[in-house]
Order: structure tokens, then sequence, then C-alpha cells
């Protein structure tokens, strides 16, 4: 069964702790915000399309990212606003790809509403950008099967979960999400391990995907 | 104080086995803190309830406090003021009597922790004791635009230490060291938060005079006038023509605030007359806060200015509707028409508190949805485990670190 079926290699689980770093980096109109979003690091622009997800993970469903909130929200372009937070994450697997595509979508957009670049944030509401700084450590818990996996899912921080799924793949530019990895490359079970990358795990709570996993793993577990 | 184990019924058990994983990674290294007041305002209240949870995680943390007279007192509350874009005159004098406390504190404290955390513009010319060790500037105040020639002098003390810490994005500056965000948080545990049974706030508005008859407005505050404690009754005059309610102003004065008793007289001053406003002064009561905030159908906040307020974090804790102004921190703990109602002036204030007190359906989700963002982000162990991360990104510069 492949409920008991050895690992060739064991899944340590890690956790993902981050911080803010601030960069002292403000934009009050779209053509700075645009500028700056090609000068920043990498990690502000992972900063600020990923925060919502743990910063507001009771939430369903969440609220957009930072860049799309910060647009509609303060500047009132709601059309841009809806352009970004409807930017599909999961095509990109790193973050230059992502932040290019978010950047040639602003640009597009003040090509076609050249009125917009006039539109500026009051004292107080101007985009600041913040860079995340990842710590990982490994955690206690291993798995070397698939029950030892589904329950230590169960117990582990919904970063733990965070790290393996967004953090491995964009950030660290993995093929895949760790937890799919391991299950194909160790377990040979490429079938439970593309329907867990199949997820869009943008469109729902880090307690909902988690939900899902375990409930994908159990059913096959049964099969 | 309260044990590390039982903030496992709030946050988790796993929130509590990664506090420990990081703390293991600090064995060996000391941490003292330093500020200028062990009692009053929300710096001296943080790190009294955090220090022994610090400890309790084996992590080997002191907390000390500067000296200083009236005089220096005057001068760092001018200084806060001025910081905050309040106009004042700053003299030359002024750094002097300043420099002059800052060089009695270098010469009479320790400071030999390997990380030295100094919180506040009070103690932080002790950096120029630096040796070898690692320094980190705790800025507990909004300085998104600070007076330039106080700014200017910090400015020389700031660039020595390793790391600054700010607890809003907007009040970040370009700075040559790294600057990281990191919110302060309430203690759920703590007298001021803990859940209290009916009979204790009862007796709390007894014992005031104060009869739940009509809707009760509340802002717990110190009495300091960024805190805008005369825009709050100019609002509740407002709503009061409309609804019946009151308003209960709450709060005391800090040691390092020589302020306070002036703004007191013109509060009660403005107040004459009007029955159904109580003004309480509070001295360190943390049980009495608790009960007036839960006896509370509306938790005000207008500040003018506000390092982070975190009376905000504990009104949302216990599920109150709140209307807060938009600056400093309030921004972070309410998402506008989700977790609170954010204003920016005394009728859009005295506007958001009729819409609550008139629509309790929606009040009550507001407040529910602010507990949760609260318990997710603006507890002390999130604020325990992001000052355990800053320590640790003293040894680490990289982006993503591998520990």
């Amino acid at each position: 069964m492949i409920k008991h079926r050895q690992a060739k290699g064991p899944f340590r689980f890690s956790t993902r702790l981050h911080l803010s770093e601030l960069t002292g980096l403000r934009a009050t109109t779209l053509s700075q915000f645009v500028t700056l979003i090609k000068e920043v690091p990498g990690s502000c622009i992972y900063h600020h399309t990923h925060r919502f997800l743990q910063q507001h993970q009771y939430l369903s469903p969440e609220p957009p990212n930072d860049f799309a909130y910060w647009v509609s929200e303060i500047l009132g372009e709601d059309e841009l606003g809806e352009n970004l937070a409807s930017i599909d994450t999961m095509e990109f697997s790193t973050i230059s790809g992502l932040r290019a595509k978010i950047t040639r979508t602003i640009e597009e957009y003040l090509q076609n509403n050249p009125m917009a670049k006039l539109k500026f944030a009051r004292s107080g509401e101007e985009f600041h950008f913040v860079k995340s700084v990842s710590f990982i450590l490994p955690t206690d818990y291993v798995a070397y099967n698939l029950e030892d996996f589904v329950q230590i899912l169960k117990k582990i921080t919904i970063d733990s979960i965070y790290f393996h799924i967004f953090e491995a793949r964009l950030r660290l530019e993995r093929s895949s999400n760790d937890f799919s990895f391991w299950i194909e490359d160790s377990l040979g079970d490429k079938l439970l391990a593309d329907e867990i990358c199949s997820f869009d795990p943008y469109t729902r709570t880090l307690e909902d995907l988690r939900n899902n996993i375990i409930h994908i793993i159990e059913k096959r577990i049964l099969e | 104080m309260a044990k590390l184990e039982e903030y496992i019924p709030i946050v988790g058990q796993s929130i509590i086995d990664d506090l420990r994983l990081l703390a293991d990674k600090l064995k060996g290294k000391t941490i003292q803190h330093i500020n200028s007041t062990s009692v009053g305002g929300g710096v001296a209240e943080i790190l009294s309830r955090m220090s022994p949870l610090i400890k309790d995680l084996g992590v080997d943390a002191k907390w000390d406090v500067i000296k200083g007279g009236e005089q220096f007192f005057e001068v760092t509350k001018k200084f806060h003021n001025v910081l905050h874009g309040r106009p004042e005159e700053v003299t030359d004098k002024d750094f002097e009597v300043f420099m002059e406390t800052s060089r009695h504190n270098i010469e009479s404290m320790e400071t030999q922790a390997d990380i030295m955390f100094i919180h506040d513009p009070q103690p932080i010319a002790l950096v120029n004791k630096k040796s070898g060790n690692k320094w980190i500037w705790r800025c507990h105040i909004d300085v998104s635009n600070p007076n330039k020639r106080v700014w200017e002098f910090l400015m020389d003390f700031i660039v020595k230490y390793d790391s600054a810490v700010f607890s809003s994005p907007s009040f970040a500056q370009k700075l040559p060291i790294r600057q990281f965000l990191i919110s302060p948080s309430i203690d759920p545990l703590s007298e001021k938060n803990m859940e209290l049974a009916p009979e204790i706030i009862d007796a709390v508005l007894k014992k005031y005079g104060i009869i739940r008859n009509k809707p009760i407005i509340t802002q717990i505050s110190r009495f300091d006038r960024l805190k805008d404690p005369l825009g709050v009754i100019d609002a509740y005059s407002l709503v009061k023509k409309y609804i019946d309610c009151q308003l209960i102003l709450a709060g005391g004065t800090a040691a390092d605030d020589p302020e306070g008793a002036k703004v007191i007289d013109e509060v009660i001053e403005k107040a004459k007359g009007d029955s159904d406003i109580h003004i309480l002064l509070l001295s360190q009561n943390d049980i009495e806060v608790n009960a007036l905030q839960r006896a509370s159908d509306v938790i005000i906040q207008k500040s003018l200015k506000e390092g982070f307020g975190l009376t905000v974090a504990e009104a949302l804790w216990k599920a109150k509707p709140v209307v807060a102004s938009n600056v400093g921190g309030i921004p972070l703990q309410i998402k506008h028409k989700y977790s609170g109602l954010l204003c920016h002036s005394i009728d859009g204030a005295g506007f958001a508190i009729k819409q609550l007190l008139n629509s309790p359906g929606y009040a009550k989700r507001l407040g529910e949805n602010g507990r949760e963002h609260i318990r997710n982000n603006y507890l002390i162990t999130r604020h325990i485990k992001e000052y355990m991360l800053l320590f640790l990104s003293l040894y680490h510069p990289e982006e993503v670190v591998y520990l």
C-alpha cells in the first residue's frame, strides 16, 4: 500500500520565518512606482506579492497583493488594480519573470491611460518598498512514508507549509513545490505529485491549502 | 507572570515550538535592553511583559533604565513632540542638557552585552560607548516628518548603530544602516487584556459612577496633546446631537511626560457641564483599563500622531468596534471597513461613531475580524519571534538565511 511505502529518502520539514527590512524608498505617482519596481531588489517584489498570504491568512478570499491594493485603494485606478491582482503568479518560476510582468502591466496601462500619470498619493499614503528577509530552519519533523507525512502536515505551522509551497518554488527557484518533488522523487507517485502541483495556492487561505493537501493525500492512502 | 506554555491555547503549540527553535540559535548571546522609564507608556509595558518570556526561552536578556532629571525629560519630551512634527523651538541649551545627562549615563551604565538594544531617543547617545558588540536602535515614535535639526542631531548617533527598527513603513528614512519593520504587540494574558468576569467589569463601572443606561464611547490614552482628547470631546458632541451616549476619557501620564497635567486641566475645562463625560485618571491600573474597554460600545483612538497605537490592538483583541485616526501604525491594525473604521478628522470620527452605534451587526463583525487580525499579527509571541530574528540578522547579512 502507498500508505506504508518507504521513501527513498526522508522528508524533513523546514520552517520559514521572516523579517521585513525597510528600504526607505517610496513612490507617490505611478511613474515613480513603476521605475522603483524595476530597480528594487527581488526580495521587495517577493515581499509585496506574498506578504498578504501570511498576514491575512484568516481572510478568504485574501486581499490582493500590495501593489494592486495601493493602485486601487490609494490612487483609485481600479482597472490597473484588477490587472495587477489577477496576474497569475503560478505562471512564473522566477521573481524576475514576475517583476517583468508587473512592470509591463503598469507600463501598458500608462500608455493607454496617460491621465493616470497625474494621480498622486496624498501625504502619508505613499507606497513604501519593503524587503523580505527569510530565515529557514529545519524542524524536528521527519517523514519516512506518506502516513507520517500527512500526520505531520496536520500539526506543523502554517509557516512551514508556506515555505515548502511558495518560497521553495518561486524564491529559491526550485522546479516544483517541495511536497510534490518529494512525493514523485522519493515515493514514485507522480499522479499524487501532479495533483498537489496543480493547485493554485494563491487563491485560497493557507489553512484551506493545508486541508486540501491533507484531503488529497488521505484519499490517496485509502485507494 | 505568564509562562510560555500558557500561550499555547491562544496561538497554538507550533508557534511556541518555533520560538524555542530560534532561542536555541541565540544560545550564549547576552542581550541588554535600555530605555528611559520602567513604568508608564507602551515601551515599558512591552519590556516588562517580554523580558520574563525571553528568559523563559533560555535567552540571557536583561533590562536597564537610564537616569535623568526633570530638565532632561522636558528636553526629551520636546524632542518627542518635534520628531512627531509639532512646531516647538529647540535651543542649543536643550542639546547641552541632553548631552550632559547622556554623559553621566555613559559613565555609569554597563553596556557590555553582546547585543545592546536601545529604545527611543532618550538613551540614544549610549552608542558612543560601543566597543565591538552589536547595537540596535529601536525607534517607537512616528518620525515620518521629523524636525530636521533634531533628526540631524540624532543621526550622528544612529549611524553608529548596526541596525534600526521602526514600527511602520512610513517611518523609514534613508539610512546607511539596515532598518527593519517590527510592530509592537499586546500580551493577551496581561491584566490589561485577559478575559474578565462580568462582576469585575460592573465593579469598575460602579467605582467610577458609570451607569450602562446609554452607549459608552471610550478613548484610553495618556493625557497628551498628540492623542487629541479635546478633539475626542468634539467628535462625541457631534454624535450626542443624535444619539444619547456617554464618553469615557481615561488614562494616566508617564514618568517621562511632564506635560500631562496641563492637558488634563484643559480637558476638564472643556468637559465642564456635561455629566455624561467621564474623565478618569488611572494610575497604572490595568484591570480597570481592561474593564472599561470591555464595557464600551465603541472605542476611539483619535490621535494626531501615533508611534503605533497599541490601545487599538487592545480594543480589537476584545472584539470591539474601533474608530481611529489613519496615522502611524494604526492603518496596519485596521483595514478600513473590514476590521474597524479609519478617520482623518473630527467630523469623520463623529460620523463613523454614529454609523457603528446605529448598526450593531456591522460593528460586531468589524470587532470580530479585528480580533483575528490581532491574533495573527500583533500578539507578544510574534513580537518575540521577530526580535529573535532581528538579533540573528546582526550575524547574517544575507536575504535568505539558513540557520
